[in-house]
C-alpha cells in the first residue's frame, strides 16, 4: 500500500497532495512532477555516478568473493578453514570500528570526494557474506566434476571459471542482487566520501531533494520513485535465480 | 610444480584479494582506531596521546553517550523481536503450495529493495502529522494520531516501526530455512497425530534454530548500528529522543572532528556487540540444534 500511496502522491498536482479524505486516483494526473523532480535534482549526473558506483562494485565483489569462494569450497591449502572461521567473524565487525581510520587512508591517497572509496573496497574479498553464501553453494556441487576437469588438463582457474562457476548461476543471481541493492541505496558513504553536488550519487542527491521540497511531496515522491525504479528492474530480472540461490545456498551455518 | 603444491599456491593466490582487503580495511584500521582511541585527533593537527581521558569523558562527563545508548537499546529491543516474528511468519505463509505464491514472495521482499532513504521518504509521508496516511486513517476511525516524528514520545516507536518495513531479507533467509526442512519429518509428526501447533514447536522451530541464530545475532549487529534512517527522519530529535549511537558518533567525527573521542565511541560499541554476540553464541548449544550433530 505504501507504494501504491507513493505512485498516486508522485502524479499530483501539488494543491490535491494535502486532500481530505485522500485521493488514491489523481485527476488530473500530473507527469511534469517527474520533469520537474529530475531538473531539480539534476538526475542524469547523480545518475551516472551511482551507475558507476554500482556497477563497478558489483564488478568487484562477484569476482573476488567468487574465487575466494571457490578456493575455500574446494582447494586445500594449510590455514584454510581457519582462515574461513575469520571471514565469518569479520560478519560481526562493526563497520563503525573501522571507518575513522579507513577515512583516513583514503584522504591521505587524497581520494575524498571521489567516488574510489566508495568503489575500492569492493575488489579486495567482496564481503564476508558473499563469500559465505558462494562457499555454501560451491559445496553442493559435485566433485566428479573437479576431478574430471583435472584429467582434462584444466588448471585450477580454468576449472572455476569454466566448470563451476556457470553451474552457480543462482548463488551468482542473489549476490548480484544484494550487491546491487546495497550500493545503489548505499547512504553513509556518500555522504562521508562525497561533498560537491556533481560527485553525489542518487541515495544522497534523494536526501539533500527532501531539503528544499520538504512540503512539496509530489515532487519528493516522483523523485523517490525514480531513485527506487531501477533495484525493482534489477530484482525483477534475476528474479528466476534469486530466492532459489539463496534457497540452495541453505543458509546453514 | 606437483599438483598438491599447485592447489596450494592457487588456495592462497585465489584468497589473496580477501587477504589484501583484511589487511588494510580490517586488522590495520582497527588497531589504528584503537591507538586513536587514545588521542585527541582533529585530522587537522597531529594526534596527541591523552591516554584514558576519551574513556574517562565517556563513563562521567558526556550525557548524550548515557542517551544514545538508552535510544538504541530501546529501539533493538522491539525492533529485533518484533522483526524475528513478523519474518518468520511471513516466510512460513509464504512456504505453503499455493498458486500464485512467486507473485507474493516478491511482494514481501520488495520493500527491503528500496533501502534507506527511500523508504524513509515514503515513511516519512506516512508519518507526516497533518496530511499522512497513518493520521488520516486514524481520523477516519475516531482516533487522533500522535505527531510521530516531531513527538518525543512517539519519534521512536515510528522509527521501530518503520523498521519492520525492512524484514524481508531475514524473511528470505527464514524461507531458505524452512525449505530444507525435509518433508519426511512432518509425515512423521502427522502419524504420530501431531497437530499444527505441536509440528510447529516440535519440528519447525527445532529444525529452524540455526537459521533463528543466525538471524537474531545479524539483527543484533545490524539494530545496533542504526544510522541512515534516524539521520533522514529526525536528525535525532526532537530532544536527542532518536540520538542512536550511530548517529551520535558520526556526528563527533564528522561534524565536530573528534575523531579520537569518536573512535573512543567505536570501540565501546565493539565491546558491547562482542558481548551480546558472545552471550548469544554461549548460549547456543542449549538451543540451536544443527542436524549433523545428530548424525555423528
Amino acid at each position: 500500500m505504501p507504494f501504491a500511496w507513493m505512485l498516486s502522491t508522485s502524479l499530483k498536482k501539488s494543491g490535491a497532495v494535502f486532500q481530505f479524505p485522500p485521493q488514491w486516483i489523481p485527476d488530473p494526473v500530473v507527469w511534469g512532477n517527474y520533469v520537474t523532480a529530475m531538473k531539480v535534482m539534476d538526475f542524469p549526473v547523480l545518475l551516472k555516478n551511482t551507475v558507476l558506483v554500482t556497477s563497478l562494485s558489483m564488478v568487484g565483489a562477484m569476482a573476488t568473493s567468487a574465487l575466494a569462494a571457490y578456493s575455500f569450497a574446494r582447494l586445500r591449502f594449510p590455514g584454510r578453514d581457519l582462515i574461513f572461521i575469520v571471514v565469518l567473524a569479520t560478519m560481526m565487525l562493526p563497520g563503525w570500528v573501522t571507518l575513522i581510520p579507513v577515512y583516513i587512508i583514503f584522504r591521505n591517497l587524497r581520494m575524498i570526494n571521489t567516488l574510489w572509496p566508495l568503489i575500492i573496497p569492493s575488489f579486495f574479498g567482496g564481503g564476508a557474506f558473499n563469500i559465505f553464501l558462494l562457499r555454501q553453494f560451491f559445496m553442493t556441487l559435485p566433485y566428479e566434476l573437479d576431478d574430471a576437469a583435472r584429467i582434462d588438463g584444466c588448471s585450477n582457474f580454468r576449472t572455476f571459471w569454466n566448470i563451476l562457476l556457470p553451474l552457480c548461476k543462482p548463488a551468482l543471481g542473489a549476490i548480484a542482487v544484494f550487491q546491487f541493492v546495497a550500493h545503489w541505496n548505499d547512504f553513509f558513504g556518500p555522504l562521508v566520501y562525497l561533498h560537491s553536488a556533481e560527485k553525489m550519487t542518487l541515495a544522497v542527491g534523494l536526501y539533500r531533494f527532501k531539503g528544499p521540497f520538504s512540503v512539496e511531496w509530489n515532487y519528493l515522491m516522483a523523485a523517490t520513485v525514480m531513485v527506487a525504479i531501477a533495484p525493482i528492474v534489477v530484482y525483477f530480472l534475476a528474479q528466476r535465480y534469486f530466492i532459489e540461490g539463496v534457497v540452495m545456498s541453505g543458509m546453514k551455518a | 610444480m606437483s599438483a598438491s603444491s599447485r592447489e596450494k599456491l592457487d588456495g592462497y593466490l585465489f584468497i589473496l584479494p580477501w587477504i589484501l582487503g583484511f589487511l588494510f580495511f580490517t586488522i590495520g584500521p582497527m588497531i589504528a582506531s584503537f591507538y586513536f582511541s587514545f588521542t585527541d585527533y582533529s585530522l587537522l593537527e597531529p594526534s596527541k596521546w591523552v591516554g584514558l581521558d576519551n574513556y574517562r569523558k565517556l563513563f562521567s562527563a558526556d550525557d548524550k553517550f548515557g542517551i544514545s545508548l538508552s535510544v538504541t537499546f530501546r529501539y533493538s529491543l522491539a525492533s529485533v523481536p518484533l522483526g524475528m516474528v513478523l519474518a518468520l511468519t511471513v516466510a512460513m505463509l509464504l512456504n505453503q503450495r499455493v498458486p500464485g505464491m512467486r507473485f507474493y514472495r516478491t511482494a514481501f521482499y520488495l520493500p527491503s529493495l528500496l533501502g534507506g532513504v527511500a523508504l524513509t521518504l515514503i515513511w516519512m509521508w506516512i508519518f507526516s502529522p497533518a496530511y499522512g496516511l497513518l493520521n488520516t486513517f486514524l481520523k477516519m476511525i475516531g482516533l487522533e494520531g500522535p505527531l510521530w516524528f516531531q513527538s518525543q514520545v512517539w519519534a521512536l516507536p515510528g522509527l521501530i516501526i518503520m523498521s519492520l518495513w525492512g524484514v524481508g531479507g531475514r524473511m528470505i533467509i527464514f524461507l531458505a530455512g524452512l525449505q530444507n526442512i525435509p518433508g519426511h519429518l512432518y509425515e512423521a509428526a502427522e502419524m504420530d497425530g501431531a497437530g499444527a501447533m505441536r509440528r510447529f514447536w516440535h519440528v519447525t522451530v527445532p529444525m529452524l534454530t540455526p537459521t533463528i541464530f543466525f538471524n537474531l545475532v545479524m539483527g543484533i549487529i545490524g539494530s545496533l548500528q542504526t544510522f541512515a534512517q534516524a539521520f533522514i527522519a529526525t536528525q535525532g530529535g526532537p530532544n536527542n529522543a532518536t540520538l542512536f549511537y550511530g548517529l551520535y558518533l558520526y556526528q563527533n567525527a564528522f561534524q565536530y572532528f573528534e575523531m579520537g573521542y569518536a573512535s573512543a565511541l567505536a570501540w565501546i560499541l565493539f565491546a558491547i556487540i562482542l558481548a551480546l554476540t558472545l552471550v548469544v553464541i554461549r548460549s547456543s548449544p542449549m538451543w540451536v540444534f544443527y542436524e549433523g550433530t545428530l548424525r555423528k
